[in-house]
C-alpha cells in the first residue's frame, strides 16, 4: 500500500478540496451543491480515506477503536459544552464571540469525524453535568466560570491526545489525524488561558484556579532522561513551558468523569 | 509496517531525486495557491488569518556554501526538529535584540518567553542526538525589517505555523515511542506559540486557530519534511539535505 497517496488523499479532504469543487459549482455545474453542502461532506470523504488504509470498519485495531472512542468522549464533551454555551443564554462579550464560535466549529468537526472513523463502534455520547455536581453551578451564566471550565477542557485535551499518540504508532494515518487535532486543541488552549489572564504555555503545574490534578506532571524538567535544566541557562520556570506533559487515560477520565451526569 | 516501508522507501531516495521532489511539492503548492487566490465563495466566512507566504520576507540569499545532510529515519526527523528550532531560537534572539519600534511590556514578555522556549528546545535536541547532531547553522534574517512591528509578528506567527505542520507531518516518521512522545511535548507549545502570535497578529477574530492552519474538519493541516524545508531554505544559508519524506 502506498501511505504517501493515502496522506495526499487525505490533505487534499480539506479546505482545498472545498474550494475546488467550490469554485466548480460557481460555474453552474453543479449549482446545487454550495460550500456548506461540500464541508458537511468532508468528515465522509476523510472516514473513507481512513478505512481504505486500515480495512472496513473493524479494521480498525482494538487499541486504535479504544483510542479514537476515549477521544470522542473528549470532543463530545467539549462540543456539548461549546453549543450549550452558545445556547443557553450565557452573555459572552462581544469581542470573545468568534473566538469560541470557531472553537466551537472545531470541536463539532472532530465529533463528526471521530464518529464517522469509527462507524458502528463509535460510542454513544453520554449525558453531561457542566456544572460538576455543583462545583461550577453558574458555568452557563457566569462567563468566567464558562471560561474556566474551557481551559479545564482544553489543557485536559491537549494532554490526552498526547498521552495517547504512543498507541497509534501502528496506524499512522490515524496518528497524523490526532496529531493535527492535538495542535488545534493547544491553540484553542493557549488563547483561552490568554483571555483568562494567563500565559498561554503553562508554568510549572500552576493550576490557575482549577483542578491541580489537570496540571499534576506539568513540572517534569527532565526529557528522553536528560536534565534540561542547566543545558541553556534557562529557568526552571521556562523549562517547564517549553514542554507539555501527558496525562493518562486513567488521570483524564478522572478529570473527565466530574463532567458526566450521574444518574 | 507500513510506517516501516515508507521510511525505508524515503531513506533510500537520494539527495537528489529529493530536492527535485521538493521543487515539485513548492511549484504544486505555488499553482494551488494561484488558484485559490484566484476566486473568492461568497459564502464562505472570511478568514482574518492570512495565506502563509514567508517567500517574501526571504533576503538574497547567497549561501555560505555548506551543505549539511540532515540524514533520515529517525535520527534525521530529530535533526530536522533541531534544524528548525534552531532557526526559531536564531530569530528570536534577533527580535529580543533589535526590539521593533512600539514593543509593549506585555509583547516584551511573550517575544522573551518565546526566545527561551525555543532556545531550550534547541539545545535539548542538540543533547539529545550527541554526536549524531549536525552542525550550528547560520540564519539568513536579511529580508526582515526587524524594527517594523508587524513584519516581526507577522513572521514569527509564520515560522511556529511551519513548526506546528511540520512537528505534526513528523510523527509518523518516529517509530520509538519516546521520541513521538517527545516530539509531542514540543509542538503543542509550538501550537501555543502560533495562537499567541496570531492573536497578536489579529486580535478579537478566530485567527488563534484560523482557517488557513487548519482545515474543514478541525484538522490543522501538516506537511511532510519536504515541503517544510523548502520553506525555510531562504532562511538559512547552509543547504540541508536529507532523505527524508520530501
Amino acid at each position: 500500500m502506498n501511505l504517501q497517496n493515502i496522506l495526499t488523499e487525505l490533505e487534499s479532504v480539506d479546505g482545498e478540496l472545498v474550494d475546488r469543487m467550490a469554485h466548480v459549482s460557481r460555474r453552474g455545474l453543479f449549482s446545487s451543491l454550495t460550500r456548506k453542502t461540500i464541508a458537511a461532506a468532508a468528515p465522509m470523504v476523510m472516514a473513507s480515506a481512513l478505512t481504505n488504509a486500515y480495512g472496513q470498519g473493524s479494521g480498525l485495531s482494538s487499541v486504535v477503536v479504544d483510542v479514537l472512542n476515549f477521544a470522542l468522549l473528549l470532543e463530545y464533551a467539549e462540543s456539548e459544552f461549546y453549543n450549550m454555551g452558545a445556547t443557553s443564554g450565557l452573555m459572552v462579550p462581544s469581542e470573545n464571540r468568534e473566538m469560541f464560535a470557531q472553537i466551537r466549529k472545531h470541536e463539532n468537526a472532530h465529533v463528526r469525524l471521530l464518529q464517522s472513523v469509527l462507524g458502528s463502534q463509535a460510542i454513544a455520547k453520554p449525558r453531561f453535568d457542566f456544572t460538576a455536581g455543583g462545583a461550577f453551578p453558574d458555568v452557563f451564566s457566569n462567563f468566567q466560570t464558562y471560561a474556566a471550565v474551557s481551559q479545564a477542557f482544553e489543557d485536559t485535551g491537549v494532554r490526552a491526545y498526547k498521552g495517547q499518540a504512543g498507541r497509534l504508532r501502528m496506524a499512522p494515518a490515524i496518528l497524523e489525524v490526532a496529531l493535527n487535532i492535538h495542535s488545534v486543541e493547544a491553540r484553542h488552549a493557549a488563547r483561552i488561558r490568554q483571555l483568562r489572564g494567563n500565559k498561554g504555555w503553562i508554568t510549572d503545574n500552576m493550576a490557575t484556579g482549577l483542578p491541580q490534578a489537570i496540571y499534576d506532571g506539568e513540572n517534569i524538567t527532565h526529557q528522553l532522561g536528560i536534565e534540561v535544566i542547566g543545558l541553556t541557562g534557562k529557568s526552571r520556570a521556562e523549562v517547564t513551558e517549553a514542554f507539555d506533559e501527558v496525562l493518562s487515560k486513567d488521570q483524564v477520565l478522572a478529570i473527565a468523569g466530574a463532567f458526566l451526569a450521574k444518574n | 509496517m507500513e510506517k516501516l516501508n515508507l521510511v525505508s522507501e524515503s531513506s533510500t531516495r537520494t539527495d537528489g531525486l529529493g530536492r527535485r521532489s521538493f521543487l515539485r511539492y513548492a511549484g504544486g503548492a505555488a499553482v494551488i495557491g494561484g488558484v485559490l487566490a484566484s476566486c473568492s465563495s461568497p459564502d464562505e466566512v472570511v478568514s482574518k488569518s492570512p495565506t502563509n507566504d514567508l517567500s517574501k520576507y526571504a533576503g538574497g540569499r547567497m549561501g555560505n556554501g555548506i551543505t549539511v545532510n540532515l540524514g533520515s529515519g529517525e535520527l534525521g526527523i530529530l535533526n530536522y526538529a533541531y534544524a528548525l528550532e534552531q532557526l526559531e531560537a536564531a530569530y528570536y534572539e534577533m527580535v529580543m535584540k533589535n526590539p521593533y519600534e512600539g514593543m509593549n511590556a506585555m509583547e516584551r514578555q511573550i517575544f522573551t518567553d518565546l526566545r527561551a522556549h525555543e532556545q531550550i528546545h534547541r539545545d535539548f535536541f542538540k543533547a539529545a542526538l550527541g554526536s549524531a547532531a549536525i552542525q550550528g547553522l547560520t540564519p539568513d534574517f536579511s529580508g526582515i525589517n526587524f524594527k517594523q512591528r508587524s513584519v516581526v509578528i507577522d513572521v514569527a506567527r509564520q515560522f511556529e505555523d511551519t513548526g506546528v505542520s511540520a512537528y505534526n507531518g513528523a510523527g509518523k516518521f518516529l517509530q520509538t515511542e519516546a521520541y513521538l512522545i517527545t516530539a509531542g511535548k514540543i509542538v503543542s507549545v509550538e501550537a501555543r506559540h502560533a495562537s499567541i502570535l496570531s492573536e497578536l497578529q489579529f486580535p478579537n477574530g478566530n485567527a488563534f486557530a484560523g482557517d488557513t492552519p487548519i482545515d474543514g474538519n478541525g484538522l490543522e493541516r501538516s506537511r511532510n519534511p519536504g515541503a517544510v524545508l523548502a520553506i525555510v531554505a531562504p532562511f538559512i544559508q547552509e543547504t540541508l539535505t536529507s532523505g527524508l519524506m520530501a
